[in-house]
């Protein structure tokens, strides 16, 4: 049996005393010894921030293993659930504090999937934020090897001084690269 | 080229009427029927709802088969809520305002099966039509016993239930007189990442629904009544709350037998 999915809707402008909870962004204590930092900007088509976006992250552990614990709405410092939320602030930037995501298979490109929410965007987006620890993996990934090669970059954060920045651009030059799974 | 599009499209020029937002929205819906092709998700280009024209896709979505962490969902459970997070009319001292009802419902993946002991959320307008947000500036009262949050877990059939307040219609700034239909926003989790949803439910015989750009922008008439809940006098309590009836799919899986952890479901 089949059945038809049910329709989406935007989340709308009034989600932010709704989703947003204590914690919400911190798959890992701020300070904890392997925290890294995953941050970035939404925009839009105009290159001006979206201050009402809402982006969440899921993720393997350090060690490649997918996290199947409770706890993400209550966290207790320790336990490591891989799920994470963060409203944008009003300048459309957004920030997690996490781990890095260990390669799931031999070989295998470590990423974080994610998905964006926005006022003014009709249904939900998916997308992949690869992290560049090794060239070699990313090479051969065949979901990057499927994007045409000019807008790759886009799935693919840059290091900085904390960890990583991923930047989303819903529309225009640079337009991030949005998934479609099949059964859709 | 960049500037001029944006600034055509924020610009101060006055707000559509809403016949004019109503001829948008009927030239989109001929252009469906002509095509004949059935769409069952709201378009993510749809001008009648302004809001989204700088901030929809414009490449076609890129087809990805998931893989390793999408193929699993975030775990909830009972370690993750308090205790009265599912009646949102009792989080307060007193009683809220409004017509008090129940939703409920089950939660289904793509093959029918139910999506247990899993995370829903809600939120919604009071009574009046007035979210708690700050940003929402509608001159209607707020409800000090109101907040209108509420969170559940599915129960071993995928049914959840919430007990509220009916909300009421709000106006928002799409076009001059635009009203919302009265709705509750849903968040929906299933067993893979890729199931992720948000929508918002509305209930039966709003004439506001033929009038909203983004009920609208599922531009197929039988998906689109999807979102209207039933009235199910079976789930009305006698001398206690009026019920509604709601069910929701998500979107198909994908784990094979060998990754499925409990393969007798």
């Amino acid at each position: 049996m089949t059945l038809t999915p049910t329709p989406g809707q935007t989340i709308g402008p009034f989600y932010g005393y709704a989703l947003p909870y204590p914690g919400d962004s911190e798959l890992v204590p701020v300070g904890h010894r392997d925290a890294i930092r995953l941050h970035g900007t939404v925009y839009d088509r105009a290159g001006e921030p979206v201050p009402d976006a809402l982006i969440e992250i899921w993720q393997a552990d350090r060690d490649g293993r997918v996290p199947q614990v409770e706890g993400s709405l209550r966290r207790d410092g320790y336990t490591f659930t891989g799920f994470g939320r963060a409203a944008v602030d009003a300048r459309g930037h957004y920030s997690f504090t996490t781990v890095q995501p260990g390669p799931t298979g031999e070989g295998a490109a470590p990423f974080v999937a994610m998905t964006v929410f926005a006022r003014g965007l009709l249904n939900r987006l998916f997308t992949r934020v690869y992290l560049p620890v090794e060239r070699t993996s990313l090479a051969t990934d065949s979901l990057l090897q499927s994007v045409p090669e000019d807008r790759r970059a886009t799935l693919v954060a840059t290091p900085d001084r904390d960890g990583y920045s991923f930047d989303v651009r819903l529309q225009g030059d640079g337009e991030t690269v949005f998934l479609q799974f099949p059964g859709a | 080229m960049q500037q001029a599009l944006s600034s055509q499209a924020l610009s101060s020029q006055a707000p559509s009427s809403q016949a004019e937002i109503d001829a948008e929205i009927a030239e989109i819906k001929n252009d469906y029927e002509r095509a004949g092709a059935e769409e069952n998700q709201p378009r993510l280009d749809y001008a009648p709802y302004r809001s989204s024209l700088l901030r929809h896709p414009t490449k076609d979505l890129h087809h990805a088969d998931p893989e390793s962490i999408e193929l699993f969902a975030p775990v909830f459970g009972h370690r993750d809520l308090g205790l009265p997070e599912s009646d949102l009319t009792i989080q307060h001292t007193g009683e809220p305002v409004g017509e008090r009802i129940a939703i409920t419902g089950r939660v289904l993946d793509g093959d029918g099966r139910p999506v247990r002991h899993q995370l829903v959320e809600i939120w919604q307008a009071n009574a009046a039509g007035r979210y708690i947000h700050k940003r929402d500036q509608h001159r209607a009262p707020i409800d000090p016993n109101f907040t209108g949050v509420g969170r559940t877990l599915t129960d071993g059939d995928g049914t959840y239930t919430f007990s509220t307040i009916k909300p009421g219609p709000y106006p928002w700034r799409n076009h001059y007189n635009a009203w919302r239909p009265a709705h509750v926003h849903f968040s929906l989790f299933g067993t893979e990442f890729t199931q992720r949803m948000i929508t918002q439910m509305y209930f039966p015989g709003d004439p506001l629904f033929a009038l909203d750009p983004i009920c609208q922008a599922i531009v197929d008439p039988k998906e689109r009544e999807r979102l209207v809940a039933t009235y199910d006098h079976d789930v009305t309590q006698h001398e206690w709350s009026t019920g509604y009836r709601w069910d929701i799919v998500l979107t198909g899986t994908h784990r094979t037998p060998m990754e499925e952890e409990d393969p007798g479901a």
